[in-house]
C-alpha cells in the first residue's frame, strides 16, 4: 500500500534540465521501476498491444506519444490496473502487478476527465484517497492542507467541482491523485480540456512538481508539443507498436522511422536510392540530372536501397543566388507563403512537383521580406541537417 | 411584460385553474356541507341567481362538522395510518427490487439498453386493470402459484384477499416508477468515477457505498415519491387483491361515495388524504429543484 508521507526534494534534481544530467536509461546499472516484458493486449481480434518491452526509470516523466488508437491509453490502463495483458509480464520495483487490482496498487492515476467526485467537496475529494488507506484523522487534515497548498486552492476547500473553473478543477484531479504519494503517477491527457494559454502555464507547473515530490510521471498525451514540453523521455507509438524510445531533442533531431519524424514535428520527406558515403553519411539520388543530397544515416545502409531524407523546415536556408560550399543544394519557385507572425512558412515547389516547406524568422518587418510568391529561389541546407531513413 | 408572454405563462396556469383548482374547490365546498336525501346529496346548494343574500346564506350553513366526524370514528384514522404504512413497505420493497434492475440495465452494453428500456415500459401497454387481474389468476388458491407449489409437492399458500397480495400489486405496478428515474441517474453517471474511486483504494463494494450510491441518490428520492405518493391514496389493487384485514383510505373513500351516498364525508376524507400528501410532494418538488441545479 501507498505510505503517503510529505513530498520531499529529491536527493538528486530529476528532469530534463540541461544543468543535470539525468539518464538512468544510459545506465546499465540503473533499476527500472517499472518493466514491461513482451507485452500484449488483445481486446477480440483486435490487437490493442503488440509485444511491447519497455523500461521506465525512477523520477521520470515519461510520454507516451502517439495518435488516437495506437495504444497508448491501454498501455497506461495496465498500469493502473484496469486492464490485464493477454500476454506478457509488467513489473513495478521487481515485483509482477498483473493480478494485482487497481486498489491494492502503488499507483495513482489522473483521468482525462479528472472524474472528480461531484457529490463531494474539493477538500473531501483530495482526502477521498487518504481515508481508505487507514490514515489518522489528524494527518489526513494535514495532507490535505499540503497538497491544497502545492495546488493553490486553499481558498476552494470547501468549493463542489461543480463551482470552480476547468483549470482549477485539474488541479484537484491532481493534487487526488498525488495525496497518497504514489510510486507512480498516470497522467491520461491531463491537459487535454485546457485552453492554449492555460495549458503551456500548466505544463510547467506540472513539470515543477514533478521535481519537487519526485515522483515517476507516465503521461498520456496526443501532442508532441506537451510531449517534448515535460517529458524526460518519449515513447512514440504507432498501432499497439512503439516506434521510437529516446529523448525529446533525439526523437525530434534523430528520428530513428519515417513514422516518428513525421509525426514529431513538420518535416520534408525526400525519397531516393541510397548510397553510403562513409562515416555514417549517405547520399540520396532523389531525381535524375540533379545533385544528390546528403545526411546522416539512421542506420547501416547499403547502395541501392530505398530511403529518405528527412529535413526539418528550420534547417533549410532560403536564398535568391544558389549558395557557395554546400551539398544540399535544390531549386524551385515559391509556391505559397504561411505567415505566422514571428515566422513564415515558404512552400517551395520543386520543377518535379515535390513541395518543400522552409522556416524562416521574420527579423524585418512584413514589407521587406525577401521573397515573395512565384520568385525563384534556392534552398540549402548542411550535411549533418538531415536523416536518411529506411524505415 | 408583452401580451404574448403573458398568455404564454397563462396557459399552464388555466390548465391547473380549470383541472386542478376548481375541482378541488367544488370536493372542498362538499367536504363542508351536509347529507342530504336528494339529488345532489348534500345541502345547501349554492344559487348565484339569488344574489349577494343567498350567497351570504349559503356561506352561513357550511360547517366543519364532517371533519369532527371523522376523528370521532377511528376507522378513518386507523385507515389512514395503515394507508400510510403499507405504501412506506411496499416503496421499501419496490426500492430494493428496483434498484438492482436499473443498476443492471445501466451496466448492461450500450446496444441492449433500448431494449431493457422497452421491457420495463412494456407493461404499460396493457391496461392496468387487466394486469391487477391476472395477479388474480395467479395469486388464488387454484391459480399458476399453488399449482407450481402442488406439482413441486409444497403445501398451497393463502396469498391472494390478504396484505401480501396488496404488497405484490402495488409493487409490480409501480416497479417502473422506481426503475426509470434511477436508470437516468446511474445511466448519465460517468464511469471514470467508479475506476477513480478503486485508484484511491476502494473494492468495487466500496466504490459502489461511497460514490455509486451518493450519486444515485435524486433517482432514488424521486423514485420512493413516485411510488409513495400514489400507493398512500391506491384504491384499485387493495379491493381487487386485498382482503377484509386490508384498510386503506383510498377503499374507503369509495365506500363513503358509492356505498353510503355520504359525499360531504368522503370529501372531508378526500381533502384530507390531499393534505397528508402535500408534504411528500412538497419534498419531492424540492428534490426535482435541486436536480435541476
Amino acid at each position: 500500500m501507498n505510505q503517503p508521507s510529505s513530498p520531499q526534494t529529491p536527493a538528486q534534481p530529476a528532469g530534463p534540465g540541461p544543468a543535470t544530467a539525468f539518464h538512468p536509461w544510459d545506465d546499465p546499472e540503473a533499476v527500472p521501476l517499472i518493466r514491461f516484458q513482451g507485452v500484449t493486449k488483445r481486446f477480440g481480434d483486435f490487437t490493442a498491444i503488440d509485444d511491447i518491452d519497455l523500461d521506465i526509470y525512477p523520477r521520470e516523466f515519461f510520454a507516451l506519444l502517439g495518435p488516437s488508437g495506437c495504444g497508448k491509453t491501454t498501455l497506461m490502463r495496465m498500469l493502473a490496473g484496469f486492464e490485464s495483458p493477454s500476454l506478457g509480464a509488467i513489473t513495478l520495483e521487481g515485483r509482477d502487478i498483473v493480478r494485482v487490482p487497481p486498489h491494492k496498487r502503488a499507483v495513482n492515476m489522473m483521468f482525462q476527465s479528472y472524474a472528480l467526485f461531484p457529490h463531494l467537496t474539493v477538500e473531501q475529494n483530495i482526502a477521498f484517497g487518504l481515508k481508505r488507506s487507514g490514515m489518522e484523522k489528524d494527518a489526513i487534515e494535514a495532507r490535505v492542507a499540503e497538497m491544497l497548498r502545492m495546488v493553490q486552492l486553499q481558498k476552494f476547500a470547501t468549493r463542489k467541482p461543480h463551482q470552480i473553473s476547468g483549470g482549477q478543477r485539474q488541479r484537484v484531479a491532481l493534487a487526488r491523485a498525488l495525496a497518497k504519494a504514489p510510486k507512480l503517477l498516470l497522467l491520461d491527457e491531463p491537459l487535454g480540456a485546457l485552453d492554449k494559454k492555460l495549458r503551456q502555464q500548466t505544463q510547467f507547473e506540472l513539470v515543477d512538481i514533478q521535481e519537487k515530490t519526485g515522483t515517476t510521471f507516465v503521461i498520456v498525451t496526443h501532442d508532441q508539443e506537451e510531449a517534448m514540453t515535460v517529458a524526460s523521455r518519449i515513447a512514440v507509438m504507432n498501432e499497439g507498436r512503439i516506434a521510437q524510445v529516446d529523448t525529446p531533442g533525439r526523437i525530434y533531431e534523430s528520428p530513428a522511422s519515417v513514422y516518428v519524424a513525421d509525426f514529431v514535428g513538420d518535416v520534408n520527406l525526400i525519397e531516393g536510392n541510397a548510397r553510403p558515403i562513409g562515416q555514417g553519411m549517405a547520399e540520396i539520388h532523389w531525381r535524375e540530372g540533379v545533385p544528390a543530397i546528403r545526411g546522416q544515416a539512421a542506420e547501416p545502409l547499403a547502395e541501392g536501397d530505398r530511403a529518405t531524407l528527412a529535413i526539418r523546415p528550420e534547417k533549410i536556408t532560403v536564398s535568391r543566388e544558389r549558395p557557395e560550399g554546400r551539398n544540399n543544394v535544390v531549386q524551385g519557385r515559391v509556391h505559397d507563403i504561411a505567415y505566422l507572425g514571428n515566422i513564415s512558412t515558404y512552400h517551395v515547389l520543386l520543377p518535379d512537383g515535390v513541395i518543400v516547406q522552409a522556416l524562416v524568422a521574420n527579423s524585418r518587418r512584413i514589407a521587406r521580406r525577401d521573397f515573395t510568391w512565384e520568385d525563384e529561389v534556392w534552398l540549402s541546407w548542411s550535411d549533418t541537417a538531415g536523416v536518411v531513413l529506411t524505415r | 411584460m408583452d401580451f404574448r408572454r403573458v398568455s404564454l405563462i397563462a396557459l399552464p396556469y388555466a390548465w391547473l385553474l380549470l383541472l386542478f383548482l376548481v375541482p378541488f374547490g367544488i370536493v372542498l365546498k362538499i367536504s363542508l356541507s351536509d347529507y342530504a336525501l336528494s339529488i345532489p346529496p348534500y345541502t345547501p346548494t349554492l344559487d348565484i341567481t339569488g344574489g349577494w343574500p343567498a350567497i351570504r346564506d349559503f356561506l352561513g350553513q357550511l360547517d366543519v362538522e364532517n371533519y369532527v366526524f371523522l376523528t370521532e370514528d377511528d376507522l378513518y384514522w386507523k385507515a389512514y395510518l395503515s394507508s400510510l404504512r403499507i405504501a412506506l413497505i411496499s416503496t421499501f420493497v419496490t426500492l430494493l427490487i428496483g434498484y438492482p434492475l436499473a443498476y443492471a440495465m445501466a451496466k448492461a452494453p450500450r446496444e441492449w439498453q433500448p431494449t431493457l428500456l422497452m421491457l420495463v415500459i412494456l407493461p404499460f401497454w396493457t391496461s392496468f386493470l387487466i394486469r391487477v387481474y391476472a395477479w388474480i389468476g395467479i395469486l388464488s388458491s387454484q391459480g399458476y402459484l399453488n399449482q407450481t407449489l402442488a406439482f413441486l409437492g409444497l403445501e398451497p399458500v393463502t396469498v391472494l384477499n390478504t396484505n401480501v397480495a396488496v404488497y405484490i400489486g402495488i409493487v409490480y405496478t409501480y416497479l417502473p416508477f422506481m426503475v426509470l428515474p434511477i436508470y437516468a441517474t446511474l445511466e448519465k453517471m460517468e464511469g471514470d468515477l467508479i475506476e477513480a474511486a478503486q485508484d484511491l483504494g476502494c473494492t468495487p463494494t466500496e466504490a459502489f457505498w461511497r460514490v455509486t450510491l451518493p450519486l444515485s441518490r435524486p433517482g432514488i428520492i424521486a423514485g420512493c415519491f413516485l411510488v409513495f405518493i400514489p400507493a398512500v391514496g391506491e384504491f384499485v389493487i387493495p379491493s381487487l387483491l386485498g382482503g377484509s384485514e386490508t384498510l386503506m383510505i383510498g377503499k374507503v373513500l369509495w365506500e363513503e361515495f358509492f356505498n353510503n351516498r355520504d359525499w360531504p364525508v368522503a370529501s372531508a376524507v378526500a381533502v384530507v388524504l390531499l393534505l397528508i400528501l402535500v408534504i411528500p410532494i412538497v419534498l419531492f418538488q424540492k428534490n426535482q429543484e435541486k436536480e435541476q441545479e
